[in-house]
């Protein structure tokens, strides 16, 4: 039989996973809402949307695909809602193929939101394959690439898009991020091309970006779930990432809970021996 | 050499200047438009909204609208243009309530050049890269003795494999989600010719579930040939080198559902891994495997060392082919990297204490204008 | 000897005519490096169908030995997500037209799916944190504070933690304002500093560690030294 302490210090995976479950799902049942503290880089994100003109156009790239929906797909909500919220046109794309009906998804809805017409206020070119060629490829001219928006209609149809040639063109550049595809915007289009760019990342991918945020190669960070939340509480909407942070709250607690557990027992076994 | 690059500087009603000029440093067909609009023209009132840039192969035709940039720039590059020909250009300032435009400016003509300037800089590091790398390889060749410290994730491969067979299991290599372009994967493939021979000589069961099929290929001919170099040929099964899913969670649950009924007593995680590096290695841990993981991809190492037995750090990975197969070249070269290493310390210690010091005493224009120059030195464009 | 020595040239001499042409903008040089990108792209593309005949082989002769409900529904899921993108395709022009038969298959089946798997990992993450962190040595147990500062001030509950540890110390010590102490977030500027600092001190030390390990290796690989990669 074992003692108090041995059992602490080898608690069964099972029972944290039960525990985990009920911590994650009951904030969300009874729709819990915690305070969210904006950190400086999304405000940094935040702040270039929002000095931008009417009539300016933003590119958002959804680079990730439905596993990091939950992180991303917020973050792309409240980014088209301040943009459309300001008449500033929209181009979206993708370097997950299986990301892409994501796009289309809350371009729809926030699109209806704001009463914007495809093709007047924003575009869907949709997805090429390789995607280091495509961004060096968009510096000397997008139609290269698409020459057609996802449906096959030639962008020049799209009053908007027929002054679009390159970079010099689009005002700011969003990489929604779940892999190593925001790199390469800031290898190519940033570097190469000096496209001013914001990304949006997985809170796992978002500590990679801080060096490039500290050398100014983007102009703003949203990491995360908590990124998505903030950016939604800088929107004034409230999303699901609002929804979602007082989940991420408690399992944080419980995790700690669970570390602090684990050492109480694991000092208490090396003392006796 | 310069008698192609006609550089314009005029005095303008509206402009400050307007140059333009064959692109500097490109494959030619692409002609440069910098300017600067007269500070009197620029009014709160009376915003410029953007350039337009218009364009002709004669003076004195109408123009043709090229181009339009957003107020912020003040620079256009015309691309598309034939070369060895003149054009004519004029810049459009479109503001709220008028415009203003400059005058003709040509014939500027466009040429392809032979040498990018601008990587220069590069040239320099890549020769010195290849003259070190060569030096050592050189040295070690002839016979120098190299040290290799102790890399205890590689020298516990014998081990895992000798304890998966004692146990009765199969043993599992995964690549991650790398592709064959990624010089992690060919690291990794040179980690599996060491595990494919083992476990041949052991006679133990190998399964690699693959995410990219040239990944698989290259991987099935590598085990064949290690089978067949210890001799047991008759061992190898295309079966167990199969191709799963390019779907990156699509591949961590197949990867999980083979774990969880095959319970491998060895597994190798040894490539480029994202955000499912956790789910697998939790699931090796659930049933009890002894794990190896390696990989370059730094956000993953935290899940990899926290979960696994054995974890090859970034570098590790590269070295583990000259660690595993001591040959004297590939030690040349390990060599030849810890020397760069220290090379590039020492600029950093230095570039630090300069920038710290441009910044302390901001007087001296020389301290500023060394670390800029530093900085140029590393800078790709 | 052919068949060793000549993937050795093509590696070398494509290797360096990349490098070279690094430097010469002058066509053809100059859009090589695009030119062999599409080149991949292309044969990447191919290589589906490789994967696709690995896959169905492996899986028929499975069946074929032996009845095995997982081969079973693998083969019909990708017949059937075939079929459908193909006939979306043709009748919408694309298969990710909102009201498609494959869209309605992406949007109920291969969303919540790709979202449990990776959902998994805050399950993964607990078991693996409360067995990993313990405090063994003294790195260990600094390595646990940094995790759990971090973990607080990623969130807003920490917050609400820092509100009470601030009204703890001003009752303590009366001379200190809690109201001060208590906008102060504590957690959220160390976690900061520790995401901004020491995280991002030892990443670059391991980047570029690994960049030239990356280079070195290359070297090797274009110079033909490393040739573990290569059967004879």
């Amino acid at each position: 039989m074992k003692d108090i302490w041995t059992k602490l210090a080898t608690i069964d995976r099972r029972i944290i996973y039960l525990l985990v479950f009920l911590v994650v799902s009951l904030p969300m049942i009874f729709r819990m809402i915690m305070p969210i503290r904006v950190s400086s880089e999304v405000k940094m994100a935040f702040s270039e949307i929002d000095n931008l003109k009417p009539g300016s156009i933003v590119m958002i790239s959804i680079d990730y695909d439905a596993a990091s929906e939950p992180e991303l797909q917020p973050m792309l909500i409240g980014i088209l809602r301040h943009c459309f919220s300001k008449d500033i046109k929209v181009i979206l794309l993708g370097q997950w193929a299986l990301g892409l009906p994501l796009g289309e998804i809350a371009l729809n809805q926030v699109a209806k939101e704001y009463n914007k017409r495809y093709g007047e206020d924003y575009v869907n070119l949709g997805y090429r394959p390789g995607y280091t060629a495509l961004m060096v490829g968009i510096g000397k001219e997008i139609r290269d690439f698409f020459p057609t928006d996802y449906k096959g209609i030639p962008i020049d149809s799209f009053p908007f898009m027929r002054k679009v040639r390159n970079y010099q063109q689009i005002d700011i550049l969003v990489g929604l991020e779940a892999g190593a595809t925001g790199d390469a915007w800031v290898q190519f289009a940033g570097a190469r091309f000096n496209q001013k760019i914001i990304l949006g990342t997985t809170g796992v991918v978002a500590p990679d970006m801080f060096p490039y945020l500290q050398a100014k190669q983007i102009v703003g960070l949203i990491g995360g779930l908590q990124g998505a939340a903030e950016y939604e509480t800088l929107v004034r909407k409230a999303g699901s990432a609002i929804l979602g942070m007082p989940a991420q709250s408690f399992v944080h607690l419980l995790i700690i809970i669970f570390i602090i557990i684990g050492n109480i027992g694991y000092f208490i076994l090396r003392k006796r021996k | 050499m310069y008698f192609f690059l006609f550089i314009f500087l005029f005095q303008y009603n509206y402009f400050e200047y307007i140059k333009v000029y064959d692109t500097p440093s490109d494959e030619g067909g692409s002609i440069s438009l910098e300017w600067q609009i007269k500070e009197e023209f620029i009014s709160e009132e009376n915003p410029i909204k953007f350039f337009e840039i218009y364009r002709n192969e004669k003076k004195d035709t109408l123009l043709e609208n090229v181009g339009f940039v957003l107020s912020q720039y003040n620079y256009y590059e015309d691309k598309g243009l034939k070369d060895n020909k003149d054009y004519y250009y004029q810049i459009w300032a479109i503001r709220e309530k008028d415009t203003l435009k400059s005058e003709v400016i040509g014939p500027v003509i466009s040429r392809p050049q032979w040498f990018n300037k601008n990587r220069f800089n590069v040239l320099i590091i890549t020769i010195i890269l290849f003259i070190v790398f060569l030096y050592y390889i050189e040295k070690a060749r002839k016979g120098e003795r190299l040290f290799v410290r102790k890399i205890s994730g590689l020298d516990a491969i014998d081990d895992a494999v000798g304890r998966a067979t004692e146990m009765g299991r199969p043993i599992l290599f995964s690549f991650g989600l790398g592709f064959i372009t990624d010089v992690v994967t060919i690291a990794a493939l040179s980690i599996l010719s060491k595990i494919a021979r083992k476990a041949a000589e052991y006679g133990t069961r190998l399964l690699i579930p693959n995410y990219d099929p040239i990944v698989m290929t290259a991987a099935q001919e590598t085990v064949k040939e290690a089978y067949l170099e210890s001799g047991r040929p008759d061992l190898y099964k295309e079966g167990d080198i199969t191709y799963l899913t390019s779907d990156q969670f699509g591949y961590a649950a197949g990867c999980d559902g083979i774990i969880m009924r095959e319970k491998p007593g060895a597994i190798f995680w040894q490539g480029y891994f994202f955000a499912e590096s956790l789910i697998l290695a939790e699931t090796g841990h659930a049933v009890g495997a002894i794990q190896i993981a390696g990989t370059t991809a730094i956000t993953q190492l935290p899940f990899f060392i926290a979960a696994c037995d054995y974890t090859l750090i970034g570098e590790e990975m590269f070295a583990a082919s000259c660690y595993l197969k001591p040959e004297p070249q590939m030690l040349g070269s390990l060599k030849g990297e810890d020397f760069l290493k220290a090379v590039i310390l020492i600029i950093f210690i230095i570039s630090v204490i300069i920038a710290t010091f441009s910044i302390i005493f901001k007087n001296f224009s020389f301290l500023n204008n060394l670390y800029e120059f530093i900085k140029n030195i590393f800078t790709i464009k | 000897m052919i068949r060793s020595q000549l993937p050795l040239i093509i590696t070398f001499f494509t290797g360096m005519l990349l490098i070279i042409t690094f430097f010469i903008p002058h066509k053809p040089f100059g859009d090589l490096e695009q030119r062999f990108l599409i080149w991949y792209s292309i044969i990447s593309g191919f290589t589906v169908l490789l994967g696709l005949d690995s896959l169905v082989r492996y899986h028929l002769t499975k069946l074929k030995r032996e009845f095995n409900i997982h081969s079973l529904i693998l083969l019909f899921s990708l017949f059937l997500t075939l079929i459908l993108g193909f006939y979306s395709w043709f009748k919408f022009k694309t298969p990710f037209a909102l009201n498609s038969p494959f869209m309605y298959l992406y949007t109920y089946v291969i969303i919540p799916l790709q979202a449990t798997m990776f959902a998994l990992l805050a399950f993964f993450i607990a078991s693996a944190a409360y067995r990993a962190f313990r405090a063994r040595t003294f790195e260990a147990t600094l390595l646990l504070i940094a995790a759990t500062i971090v973990m607080l001030g990623r969130v807003p509950i920490g917050s609400y933690i820092w509100k009470g540890i601030a009204y703890l110390i001003s009752s303590i010590f009366p001379k200190i304002p809690y109201e001060e102490l208590a906008k102060k977030e504590i957690f959220a500027l160390i976690s900061d500093w520790i995401m901004n600092v020491p995280q991002n001190a030892a990443k670059r030390g391991i980047f570029i560690g690994t960049a030239l390990g990356g280079i070195a290796m290359s070297i090797r690989i274009i110079l033909g030294i490393e040739r573990t990669y290569i059967t004879k």
